[in-house]
């Protein structure tokens, strides 16, 4: 039996030990915004936020999470009122198919609290271990670099 | 793929964990980051995962006599990479941290973790060497350079848990430098090379080069270390450098490449800790 805060709501739930987070998201809870991709840790796709930090939910088992707090690309906002990440994404056209969507906005979420991202190497370097197929990454980093820029006020 | 079944204990204390690895297919769990594709690939099959997360008092960075370190297994890479007491004390090993993966990453994955994995790609077991740590475990005390046996095998018995790294002061005036070459950021070296000088007067006291990614195991290249003489002598022990490593041959590089690469980044790597060690 586990029990888990996710996007402020407590779940309890009984677990198989070699459930996957990411299904357990999806499947147990019906979050689905948290996309599986590679299941090996490399693509970025399942991206959510343990205890403050960004984690790969297909490198975790569910059993492994009694007690914590997860946040969900869910937690970030709704389509009628997306938060200034998500509106940046949306205005710098960030996304094309949106699969990676989730991955690359909870990554944005853990590197804007951070990292100074004071340049554009550094939000690249950042963003390193999320794959996207669509958009060449350019527009995400202009999107990540206007949340920066707004932030400071500059 | 989804990893096979496998049965979970939170384990409480390190005795419990030490307990339940007498099932000898049992495995350990710290950060997850290597053993969880393993698993997802079905490279593994373990009976049991012993999870040793929750056990308290593995996961402190604390200052070890005048100018040492005492870093618990299960700290985590991103800790290690924001550490104060590691930027001043070991700066070669906050340099390097900058090379371990992705932050997703690094905020799971442990030192221990990294270490008892024992891929010879990774940062952390080159650095170990480099920095001649003592690994502290449930039974005794092994010198780094004793710990790893060959590609992603280490000398621990199957119920042997590491608990502590121990990194010995380095000698006043040792300057470093870590150089890495992979094709993506975040990606495991191609090849990766980190050297201190230790200076005395004009003379060189003691001068250390490890290689990453090049060989079965990481490797501390004591002959090359042994020609370094004076400045103008880099080249010579660059050169025995990379004639000292065997690398494989894989689609990331050939084995002559990854040679060439060693060569040229302890070159730079000595020549980043020859300028650091002559500005103390």
């Amino acid at each position: 039996m586990i029990r888990v805060t996710v996007n402020g709501v407590t779940y309890v739930r009984e677990v198989e030990p070699r459930l996957l987070l990411v299904d357990f998201l999806r499947h147990d809870l019906g979050l689905t915004g948290t996309h599986v991709g590679c299941e090996q840790g490399v693509c970025g796709a399942c991206t959510i936020i343990l205890n403050g930090d960004s984690v790969r939910a297909c490198l975790c088992f569910a059993v492994q999470t009694d007690g914590s707090e997860i946040e969900t690309v869910e937690s970030l906002g709704t389509v009628d009122n997306l938060n200034p990440l998500q509106k940046a994404f949306q205005e710098y056209h960030a996304l094309q198919c949106g699969f990676c969507t989730p991955g690359m906005l909870m990554t944005g979420v853990d590197l804007l609290r951070k990292y100074p991202l004071a340049t554009d190497a550094e939000i690249r370097e950042g963003l390193s271990g999320n794959l996207c197929r669509c958009t060449g990454y350019e527009h995400v980093v202009r999107a990540i670099r206007s949340v920066v820029e707004a932030k400071s006020g500059s | 793929m989804k990893p096979p079944a496998f049965e979970y204990l939170a384990a409480e204390t390190l005795e419990q964990a030490v307990a339940a690895l007498a099932d000898d297919e049992a495995k350990v769990l710290a950060g997850g980051q290597s053993l969880v594709p393993m698993l997802n690939f079905r490279l593994l099959a373990p009976s049991l995962l012993v999870d040793i997360t929750r056990i308290p008092g593995l996961d402190l960075i604390e200052e070890d006599g005048d100018g040492g370190l005492r870093i618990g297994a299960l700290t985590r890479h991103h800790v290690l990479e924001t550490s104060a007491l590691v930027r001043d004390r070991f700066p070669v090993l906050n340099a390097a941290m900058k090379h371990v993966a992705h932050l997703a990453i690094r905020n799971r994955g442990t030192i221990g973790g990294s270490l008892c994995h024992g891929d010879p790609a990774a940062e952390l077991p080159g650095l170990v060497l480099l920095l001649n740590a003592q690994l502290k475990t449930t039974r005794r005390n092994i010198a780094a350079v004793d710990f790893f046996a060959s590609a992603l095998c280490t000398i621990l018995a199957d119920d042997e848990i590491l608990t502590e790294i121990r990194l010995p002061a380095l000698a006043p005036r040792t300057g470093w430098g870590f150089e890495e070459f992979a094709r993506r950021s975040g990606d495991f070296a191609l090849a990766a090379v980190g050297a201190t000088v230790s200076l005395a007067g004009d003379n060189v006291a003691e001068a250390r080069i490890a290689v990453i990614g090049a060989h079965e195991t990481p490797l501390r290249m004591t002959s090359a270390e042994a020609l370094l003489t004076d400045r103008s002598s880099i080249a010579a022990a660059a050169e025995a450098a990379r004639d000292g490593v065997s690398p494989n041959d894989d689609l990331h590089g050939s084995a002559d490449y990854r040679r060439h690469l060693v060569g040229i980044l302890t070159r730079r790597a000595l020549t980043a800790a020859w300028q650091r060690a002559d500005a103390l």
